[in-house]
């Protein structure tokens, strides 16, 4: 049951994956890419991670693709007005994508195979175990990144707000 | 899961989409009908007795319109955008649990769909995912009053989205579950969270309005500045389902907000009665819905009482004055969590 999921959840992903790449209208993209992070989820709850799966729609789909969207809804984006890229730039993308790919590969060939449990705790992707887990063996790590959070937002403040002279 | 157990399920589950839709749909009379009192007319009273046919007179008609795409808009996405609307405001109701449990034949079945342990997390995600429904019809008719519309309503859902979390944060910090049924089984008889958390059920009521686009806050569909907003394009029922769903939105805040603050089907007494099991549960999901029904009401009552915002003054009151009252209250529930532990939960038990 849950492997039949697996793969018509893996392969929505893929295919909506690739949809954001090769579909023409920009939107469709945005559109693409946030059914992506759906499935994502999906594949989330299968590990018995609801948290992680509620709080991964929330905030990428329900926040961050909506100002993805905002943006390029605004910015009105359509065939006839996209500028042409130069070939130079085209066999740049080609080759930096290419070494991209070159540098996953060599990752992946050298980690020595994938060791899945291939029956998670149930009980392990429940907020209360997550919460321990965060605020005991991983305090210090968590703390931090929400520092990081903090900075971040201050920034953000900070090149938003009008100069005031 | 037993055949029992599932034929228990599939019926729930149909009737509980029914009742919404019946909800919805007699919520728009309830609607007309209530803004007629306070403007001191009649209301609709041709269709049937009282005019109680006039939500099917209403359908009928939306269905019998003529149903137009215009010629520059994206077809598929003015098609995706009032279903995400009607498909996110029917999945909320999912986790809300309607009554306690029914004992049929000596076995247990709870009057809930499925009690999620993230129920308040489901929310919420269903309710950021109900933006789109919006921004994406607004954008695809190609029009400069759709798109305003629509950007008005993605800012304006994504602003209170922060103070209603918040808000609910303090909430969750006293019961210490994110299940909405452990939320209503924690305020037995006349130990409601309202009591306790006034301000957080403030903001979560505000916020409510705010994100099922109702006046003072119904930006979104401004028709003295907009002509009607995001769907100003749409006809036929594809603008029904972005109406009905708005009504369908109101009812499950209700229910949202009666479960959260206000014990659901809990209610004084009630166990003391000396009543059966069984009639005990239905007695408590018939006040639930009496309590859902008055905040429907309260929706209706404050739309036309209220003028609407100018979109700065919604803007400074999202930011700036609910979300520091949202961080207060968790910061004052914070503390007296600390100071009183002991005390507060001799109190809500």
């Amino acid at each position: 049951m849950s492997k039949i999921a697996f793969f018509v959840l893996a392969f929505l992903s893929i295919f909506s994956a690739m949809m954001v790449v090769f579909s023409r209208k920009p939107v469709h993209s945005v559109l693409s890419l946030i059914f992506c992070f759906f499935t994502i989820a999906g594949h989330y709850i299968l590990l018995n991670a609801q948290f992680l799966a509620a709080v991964h729609v929330i905030v990428y789909a329900g926040a961050i693709m909506v100002l993805f969207l905002f943006v390029i809804m605004l910015l009105n984006l359509n065939a006839e007005s996209e500028p042409h890229k130069t070939s130079a730039g085209k066999i740049a993308a080609v080759v930096s994508g290419g070494l991209l790919l070159l540098v996953l590969v060599s990752v992946l060939k050298s980690t020595d195979g994938l060791h899945l449990s291939s029956a998670p705790d149930s009980q392990v992707g429940m907020v209360k175990n997550l919460g321990m887990v965060l605020y005991d063996k991983y305090m210090l790590p968590f703390e931090v990144s929400a520092l990081l959070f903090l900075t971040a937002m201050i920034g953000a403040t900070m090149i938003g707000k009008k100069e005031l002279d | 899961m037993e055949t029992a157990d599932l034929i228990f399920k599939i019926v729930f589950v149909l009737g509980v989409f029914g009742v919404s839709l019946v909800i919805a749909m007699y919520s728009t009379y309830a609607e007309r009908k209530v803004a007629a009192f306070f403007q001191d007319r009649i209301g609709p009273n041709r269709a049937g007795p009282f005019g109680l046919l006039q939500p099917l007179a209403d359908g009928v008609k939306m269905f019998m319109k003529e149903e137009i795409i215009p010629t520059h808009a994206d077809k598929a996405l003015f098609i995706l955008g009032p279903s995400i609307a009607m498909l996110t405001a029917c999945m909320t109701s999912v986790v809300i649990p309607w009554g306690s449990s029914l004992i049929i034949n000596g076995k247990e079945f709870v009057m809930q769909i499925t009690d999620v342990n993230i129920g308040i997390l489901y929310v919420f995600g269903v309710v950021s995912i109900g933006v789109y429904g919006i921004m994406i019809g607004g954008w695809a008719s190609n029009n400069k009053f759709s798109l305003l519309g629509a950007l008005r309503a993605s800012s304006q859902m994504i602003s209170y989205e922060l103070a209603m979390g918040m808000s609910i944060i303090a909430l969750v910090m006293m019961t210490g579950t994110l299940s909405i049924r452990e939320i209503v089984e924690s305020q037995p008889g006349a130990h409601w969270n309202v009591f306790v958390q006034p301000l957080g059920f403030l903001l979560f009521l505000i916020c409510a309005f705010a994100e099922t686009n109702r006046t003072p806050f119904d930006l979104p569909e401004c028709e003295t500045e907009l002509v009607g907003g995001y769907h100003t394009e749409y006809s036929s029922m594809k603008l029904g389902f972005y109406l009905f769903a708005e009504y369908i939105n109101m009812f499950i805040s209700s229910a949202i907000i009666v479960c959260l603050y206000f014990g659901g089907y809990n209610f004084p007494f009630l166990n003391s009665l000396g009543l059966s099991h069984n009639a005990t549960a239905i007695l408590g999901t018939v006040l639930m819905f009496g309590k859902i029904f008055f905040f429907i009401f309260f929706f209706m009552w404050v739309r036309w009482t209220i003028p609407r915002f100018r979109y700065d003054q919604l803007m400074r009151l999202g930011w700036k004055i609910l979300i520091p009252l949202a961080v207060l209250n968790i910061v004052i529930t914070a503390v007296v969590l600390l100071f009183k532990y002991d005390l507060w939960n001799t109190s809500i038990n």
